[in-house]
């Protein structure tokens, strides 16, 4: 019997240090059930992308409190395209103004979440979102 | 299929991270996959790490790594991490440490969560040993969830299993008690600037020196490898090369001794024991769990109507038809 188990992969790209809320959220992935590649701070879009294909993760999901999202999120996007990857979705998190939402979207980001969303409505995102692969 | 083979022979990340994952998630053709990667199979030198959980097994891989590069060698890595007993998530963090060498076309690293398994590994280990084999890497590092005494699956997937201990784990008693202790092709004292690491390598030395010679197949006795602190990054590498000498030496000594044989065989009997159980135990308990029987007879027993040695024979000659 066949059991799929989403596999997500939490990364912080670029110099931003605060990794307290990607753990927070590493830690509530786990208690729902989903197995967490947590790769650390000080990555760079490179390595995150080059990471998420060898784990074999259904979505990375960035966190960014620094206000460099608009440039380190797409370039993720942007990796795993490169490398035939655009089959693993992206996700972000952190300090992201409203007005740059649109922009990040249309760059290939599948969901944003900012400081007062709820845990559980992050989980329930992920469940009906992430699909299986083949 | 044959055409997945020949990517993964190619060293194409993508297909053998995505067969990884098949395998953990029990995908029926994925099984198929493996019947075709088996043969090619042998290459590689398989390296456990084992120990207790924060002993620095993740911070010594990613020394190793380095080490292995620096002679030319390509790396695969199985890093595997427990389980939740309760929700089936986990935390997969030994990556952290080994980030610095993600984008080196030369080296894969990959997580695997135990899944309820109890040896300190994965159920999918075997299968991904065999695979990053195949994709052709020469040392394949395999590092155990944090372990306790007992175990000690790792030795019969590793040639070569490093035996990582810290100062300070407890008394002398502890050194000759069975288990894991005695699974060590090399033992290394990590954080060995730590107080008490003298002791740790006297306890070890007398717990050698009373086992007896068959202890050591064709003579190797477990060298004691100390590694100092990896915040001191020049004296660390240096210990950490001189790790990766021994493990080659170890392996040359398997050859020369002609020790290989003897491993492969135990590393057979435990796939196929394992291949078993998948055809043969998992089939039936999904069945039983798919008509609600399973329910019902955990019902059963909880209110003492039956035992489960009674439902297990009849389980058994249900299921079995041919045994007697």
């Amino acid at each position: 019997m066949s059991e799929h188990i989403i596999r997500v992969m939490v990364a912080k790209p670029g110099l931003d240090g605060h990794d307290r809320g990607a753990r927070v959220l590493a830690r509530c992935f786990r208690d729902a059930g989903f197995e967490v590649i947590y790769t650390g701070c000080h990555q760079t879009p490179e390595q995150i992308a080059a990471a998420a294909i060898q784990e074999d993760v259904d979505v990375v999901g960035l966190s960014c409190l620094s206000g460099a999202h608009r440039y380190l999120f797409p370039a993720v996007v942007e990796q795993l395209r490169q490398r035939g990857a655009d089959d693993i979705d992206v996700v972000g998190g952190g300090i992201i103004p409203d007005q740059d939402f649109q922009f990040l979207y249309d760059a290939g980001l599948k969901a944003l979440f900012t400081p007062g969303e709820k845990l559980d409505d992050i989980v329930e995102w992920f469940r009906q979102n992430v699909k299986k692969r083949d | 299929m044959v055409d997945k083979v020949k990517k993964i022979q190619s060293g194409d990340v993508r297909s053998a991270s995505r067969l990884i994952r098949h395998i953990e998630d029990n995908v029926a053709e994925a099984r198929s996959t493996m019947k075709d990667i088996f043969p090619l199979t042998g290459h590689s030198h398989v390296v456990g790490l084992t120990g207790p959980p924060g002993a620095g097994k993740s911070t010594l891989v990613d020394g190793l790594i380095d080490a292995f590069r620096k002679m030319g060698r390509t790396v695969g890595v199985i890093a595997v991490d427990p389980t939740s007993p309760f929700t089936g998530g986990a935390i997969l963090g030994d990556r952290i440490r080994m980030q610095r060498h993600a984008e080196d076309p030369g080296v894969f690293v990959r997580s695997v969560a135990t899944r309820g398994a109890l040896g300190g590994l994965s159920r999918a280990v075997g299968d991904a040993i065999h695979i990053m084999d195949v994709m052709g890497k020469d040392v394949i590092l395999v590092e155990t969830v944090g372990t306790g005494q007992q175990e000690v699956d790792i030795m019969h997937y590793a040639h070569t299993v490093l035996v990582v201990l810290i100062p300070g784990m407890g008394d002398d008693i502890q050194a000759i008690k069975a288990g894991i202790l005695e699974i060590a092709s090399i033992f290394v004292i990590n954080k060995a600037e730590r107080e008490g690491s003298s002791k740790l390598r006297r306890e070890l030395v007398t717990m050698l020196n009373m086992a007896p010679e068959s202890a050591f197949p064709g003579g190797w006795r477990p060298p004691i490898l100390k590694c100092d602190n990896a915040f001191e990054p020049s004296g660390f590498s240096q210990s950490v090369s001189d790790l990766a000498l021994s493990i080659n030496e170890h392996y040359e000594h398997l050859v020369s001794k002609s020790l290989i044989g003897n491993w492969s065989a135990r590393k057979a009997a435990t796939e196929f024991n394992e291949a078993i159980r998948c055809a043969i135990l998992d089939p039936v308990l999904n069945d039983l769990m798919a008509n609600g029987e399973l329910d019902a007879m955990i019902g059963r027993l909880v209110n003492k109507e039956t035992d489960p040695y009674t439902l297990a024979e009849e389980i058994a000659t249900r299921y079995l038809k041919k045994m007697t």
